[in-house]
């Protein structure tokens, strides 16, 4: 049995009193994608944010195991080491850079994966050169693919609402992560359009990257998801493929309980 | 109708408070000896005229750029850029334009007297630290109000290190640019965390730190008297007249300014800039990205300071005398300003704002004690009129064919 990807271990996180996760465990195995559900306010971005490093959890244990390299302990790691290790991940309210074109928000993805410092900009030797025409046709290679080569210049505040999503999801990308975090894709989208992220999504899994996803449209959760893991109040609740998760008394009490009652 | 009533009314009633609010100091005055008041009603007159047709001009620019704006929205259409960008683009236009300013730039000297090129330095200098300045500023919007302090860092290492050590100007200027770019990352590292206000109270406070220690600290820098007779930059040891002397310093400068323009293009087309402007635009999105924070603001200060400290240098080397007086927080401000109104994160923005901050003064001394009144008058009105400055920001554009590498 292969170790998963991601291995996270009664991890917690607390702020003051407030415990916004308690004692969660959950795993990815590579090749896989992966749901977490809740309802709002259950910890869901607090685990994203927990993992990518922006909060550094008060307790438990975060591990990645990246395929044929040394185990990492991801616990107090600053943001960019997180994703220098390879995991990547979307924002639930946007954050992409706006004032820089859609192209060059795809190119700050490749940051990490690039070397040239102050004397590389000034001069620009050979090995500069061809670092930047690289940077630039990785980043144009992956806006094709989440289908916005055709605004590369724009301004990335100037998107509609969906492609900024997929902007987001490109830009993570171009990290190169073999685990791929997304905090709510769907947000706000209409039917077409989260229907073509459900084609983008099962595309990148295909290429080889693990997803973890939280979302809300029950639907595309459903359809994309390999497992599916429950959180309420800060705690797993249940965990399971589609099928068992939604046959599960206590998630519908907690989460699908309203529709029902409804 | 060209406005509408609704708008006269409320510039009426602008007008009438401002009538009322100015009532007090610019109507009634008392003359305590003669024990009788002066109604002086003429000057209530122009309040009243003056603030209406300020309001109704601010009032009737905002709605149609309102209307502007809607139009554009409802048509899709692509917004009008200005003149100065069409030209700034076009290569057919920039290239002539570029030509002329430099033929003019270069025969400054046998044109003007040598008190004008003496202007037109001080002017060189201020577009080099806008510059300077914008990269930390205007790209990696990191709001440093106390820029002032590598500039006299910069001085005080030519002024000091010559005094002591007789070292010439040309060792100095790598030198002091070098202990400027040093004290940035010295100021850079405590200020990692803070961002906005707190980053532009504290950065203020370093700069009159220096100030400070410069003032007092008298076995060190002479304190307020300052330091006297610094030599001019040498000219491969020949001995040089004061107009010979002021023309060398001035295509020393042309020189620096273009070295300092390719200098910071480059670096705004680069990994290292992308990731400034992306740690501008949302510093948790852009650490999520695998930018180092802290390597990337330290290298935005050092960067930065460099400048500063070069033109300290020169500052030093063309006044021959320096002191504390020299480098207060007036100064920062000024720097700032250039920053600001040539239109963050524009070279040509930043250098449009130097020589309009910088000349403007020197030419509006006709109107004498009415000089920085205009001056202020001015950048107020522009914060209202054009608030993204001169020139907006414009990204490098790509372009591909459909398929750029299918092998
Ligand atoms: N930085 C923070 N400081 C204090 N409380 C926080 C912070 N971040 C999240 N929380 C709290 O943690 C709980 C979970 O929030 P969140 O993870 O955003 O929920 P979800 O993403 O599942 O909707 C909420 O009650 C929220 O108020
Ligand atoms: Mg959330």
């Amino acid at each position: 049995m292969t170790r998963p990807i991601l291995q996270v271990n009664r991890l917690s996180m607390e702020f003051g009193g407030i415990r916004a996760m308690n004692q969660l465990d959950l795993d990815v195995n590579a090749g896989e994608i992966v749901a977490l559900i809740g309802p709002n306010g259950a910890g869901k971005t607090t685990f994203f944010n927990c993992v990518t490093g922006i909060y550094d959890p008060t307790g438990g244990d975060i591990l990645l195991n990246p395929h044929g390299r040394k185990s990492v302990r991801l616990n107090g790691l600053k943001p960019n080491k997180v994703t220098e290790q390879g995991l990547a991940r979307t924002f639930q309210n946007i954050r992409l850079f706006s004032n820089m074109t859609v192209l060059e928000n795809v190119m700050i993805g490749r940051h990490c994966r690039t070397s040239s410092f102050i004397v590389g900009a000034i001069f620009r030797p050979l090995s500069t050169r061809r670092e930047e025409r690289e940077t630039v046709e990785r980043s144009y290679e992956i806006l094709e693919k989440v289908g916005l080569a055709g605004q590369v210049n724009e301004f990335a505040k100037n998107l509609p609402y969906g492609a900024q999503r997929r902007l987001e999801i490109g830009r993570a990308l171009a990290t190169e992560p073999f685990l791929l975090l997304l905090d709510e894709p769907a947000a706000g989208m209409n039917p077409q359009e989260t229907s073509e992220l459900d084609t983008l999504i099962t595309r990148i899994r295909d290429e080889g990257h693990a997803i973890l996803l939280i979302e809300h449209d029950m639907k595309l959760v459903m359809s994309l998801s390999d497992r599916i893991f429950v959180m309420d109040y800060g705690r797993k609740i249940a965990d399971g493929t589609p099928e068992q998760v939604s046959s599960n008394p206590d998630v519908i009490k907690a989460y699908l309980g309203e529709d029902i009652d409804a | 109708m060209l406005i509408p009533w609704q708008e006269l009314k409320r510039s009426l009633l602008v007008s009438l408070w401002f009538v009322f609010l100015t009532f007090p100091i610019m109507v009634i005055k008392v003359d305590p000896i003669e024990r009788v008041v002066q109604w002086r009603w003429d000057n209530m007159v122009f309040v009243a005229i003056g603030s209406f047709v300020v309001s109704l001009l601010v009032r009737v620019w905002f709605t149609q750029k309102e209307r502007r704006r809607e139009r554009l929205a409802r048509s899709e259409a692509i917004e009008r850029e200005s003149l100065l960008q069409i030209i700034l683009r076009e290569p057919r236009y920039l290239y002539p334009l570029a030509a002329a300013v430099m033929v003019f730039a270069l025969s400054f000297p046998f044109l003007f007297s040598t008190y004008q090129t003496n202007i037109m330095i001080t002017a060189l200098m201020y577009v080099m630290l806008g510059l300077g300045l914008n990269i930390v500023v205007g790209i990696a919007g990191l709001l440093d109000l106390g820029y002032v302090a590598f500039y006299a860092v910069g001085a005080y290492s030519y002024a000091l290190l010559n005094l002591h050590f007789g070292l010439g100007f040309w060792t100095l200027l790598p030198v002091g640019a070098l202990l400027a770019a040093t004290f940035g990352v010295i100021l850079g590292f405590p200020v990692l965390r803070l961002r906005g206000d707190y980053l532009a109270i504290v950065t203020l406070g370093f700069g009159e730190i220096i100030r400070l220690i410069l003032e007092n600290w008298n076995a060190f820098s002479q304190g307020p008297s300052g330091i006297a007779n610094i030599p001019r930059p040498g000219f491969f040891g020949m001995a040089l007249s004061l107009d010979q002397a002021i023309s060398y310093l001035y295509y020393l400068m042309i020189g620096l300014v273009l070295i300092t323009i390719f200098v910071v293009n480059r670096l705004q087309d680069s990994r290292l800039g992308r990731a400034w402007i992306a740690l501008r635009e949302d510093e948790i999105a852009c650490q999520a990205m695998g930018i180092d924070k802290t390597k990337t603001k330290l290298t935005a200060f050092a960067l930065g300071a460099t400048w500063a400290g070069l033109v300290g240098v020169i500052f030093a080397a063309k006044t021959t005398f320096i002191n504390p007086a020299s480098f207060t927080f007036l100064e920062s401000a000024i720097i700032l300003s250039i920053v600001v109104l040539g239109g963050m994160g524009s070279i040509i923005g930043v250098i449009m704002g130097a020589f309009i901050l910088i000349l403007l003064p020197e030419y509006l001394r006709g109107l004498s004690e009415y000089r920085m009144l205009a001056f202020g008058a001015i950048l107020v009105g522009m914060m209202i009129f054009r608030p993204q400055g001169f020139i907006s920001t414009v990204r490098r554009t790509y372009h591909f064919e459909k398929k750029p590498n299918d092998e």
